[in-house]
């Protein structure tokens, strides 16, 4: 870490080593409104994935594209809601605006990351943001989760329209949701941590016809 | 509701997505000091409410967060086209039905013809 621009940001890890008990997003929406377990009948159900990294990635798209790669062996989604993962689709890339992409990485993993980033970036004009603790993932698991989403989501979620591999920003209910295809089985919500609460109950109660089913 | 095409998303999305932000291509007085009191306060204050065709700036508020310009008709309320910011419209008052290609090259040969002229 020669370069004086580097040298210059302040990185650190936010995930101590202290015995703090960490709660996700949704720990307050359990206790408060309760998680009905999945049944035969749940053609619905809800998984949170909570304490992923999440970074923001603001910048040029050639450069950023270029640290990429050589970090994660991803390249970044050049079409506008694109998204990309890796092989084992635990790490996943997603186009947010002409200049800001989205990646999401198991736990743990964000800080060493966006290190190698910045030291990958070297003095390009860039920006990353580490966002995990503002929001968490959402994932609708089931037959009917497409249903749930239609009724929930201004944007039009027909296969043909939302293919596997696309993400979208759009108006979930009253508040926004980013939503996301990953693979044909399951949908995926990346929703404010504020609004956590929020939507976890509007997918309660939508999802109920559909006997929808919380895995915890 | 209707929808409306985003140039930097480049597909329809839900009006609900957008908010509207006042009247597109303001230019900021090169000299703010050298302005008076009235030149300044039309910037400021004073905006175009035409019959027909208007320029307007939209920004995508819930998806990719861009500005950019909308042309609209404010008699039928049609959109006639989004573009960019830093392009210029192709739908104007002195061309309500689009401007084409042969227009702008007639454009580009009036000052030569007004030099042969003179």
């Amino acid at each position: 870490m020669s370069d004086p621009v580097i040298a210059n940001v302040r990185t650190f890890d936010t995930r101590t080593e202290a015995k703090i008990p960490v709660k996700s997003p949704l720990a307050y929406a359990y206790r408060r409104t309760g998680a009905p377990a999945p049944t035969g009948e749940s053609r619905v159900v809800l998984r949170e994935r909570p304490f992923l990294g999440h970074l923001v990635l603001r910048g040029g798209a050639i450069v950023l594209d270029e640290a990429v790669r050589a970090v994660l062996g991803v390249p970044l989604p050049g079409e506008p809601q694109g998204l990309t993962r890796d092989a084992a689709g635990e790490r996943s890339i997603q186009w947010l605006s002409p200049d800001e992409w989205l990646l999401i990485v198991p736990g743990g993993e964000e800080a060493a990351l966006e290190n190698r980033l910045r030291e990958a970036l070297g003095d390009a004009h860039f920006a990353i943001s580490n966002v995990s603790g503002g929001q968490t993932l959402v994932e609708l698991e089931g037959e009917s989760a497409r249903e749930l989403l239609m009724k929930s989501v201004v944007y039009d979620v027909h296969p043909s329209h939302f293919p596997v591999g696309k993400a979208v920003t759009t108006v979930f209910a009253k508040a926004t949701v980013i939503l996301r295809r990953p693979d044909e089985q399951c949908w995926e919500l990346v929703v404010r941590r504020s609004f956590a609460d929020y939507t976890y109950r509007w997918l309660l109660d939508a999802g109920e016809e559909f006997c929808l089913g919380v895995e915890r | 509701m209707f929808h409306i095409h985003c140039p930097y998303c480049g597909e329809h999305r839900e009006e609900e997505e957008f908010h509207a932000k006042g009247q597109a291509h303001l230019q900021r007085p090169a000299d703010p000091e050298a302005c008076s009191d009235e030149e300044w306060g039309d910037y400021l204050f004073f905006r175009d409410n035409p019959r027909g065709i208007h320029h307007e700036l939209w920004v995508h508020a819930v998806g990719c967060r861009k500005f950019f310009n909308i042309t609209r008709n404010t008699v039928t309320y049609e959109i006639l086209e989004t573009y960019r910011i830093g392009e210029q419209p192709s739908f104007t008052a002195e061309y309500p039905d689009g401007r084409r290609p042969q227009d702008a090259t007639r454009e580009a040969q009036a000052p030569l013809k007004a030099g042969v002229h003179a």
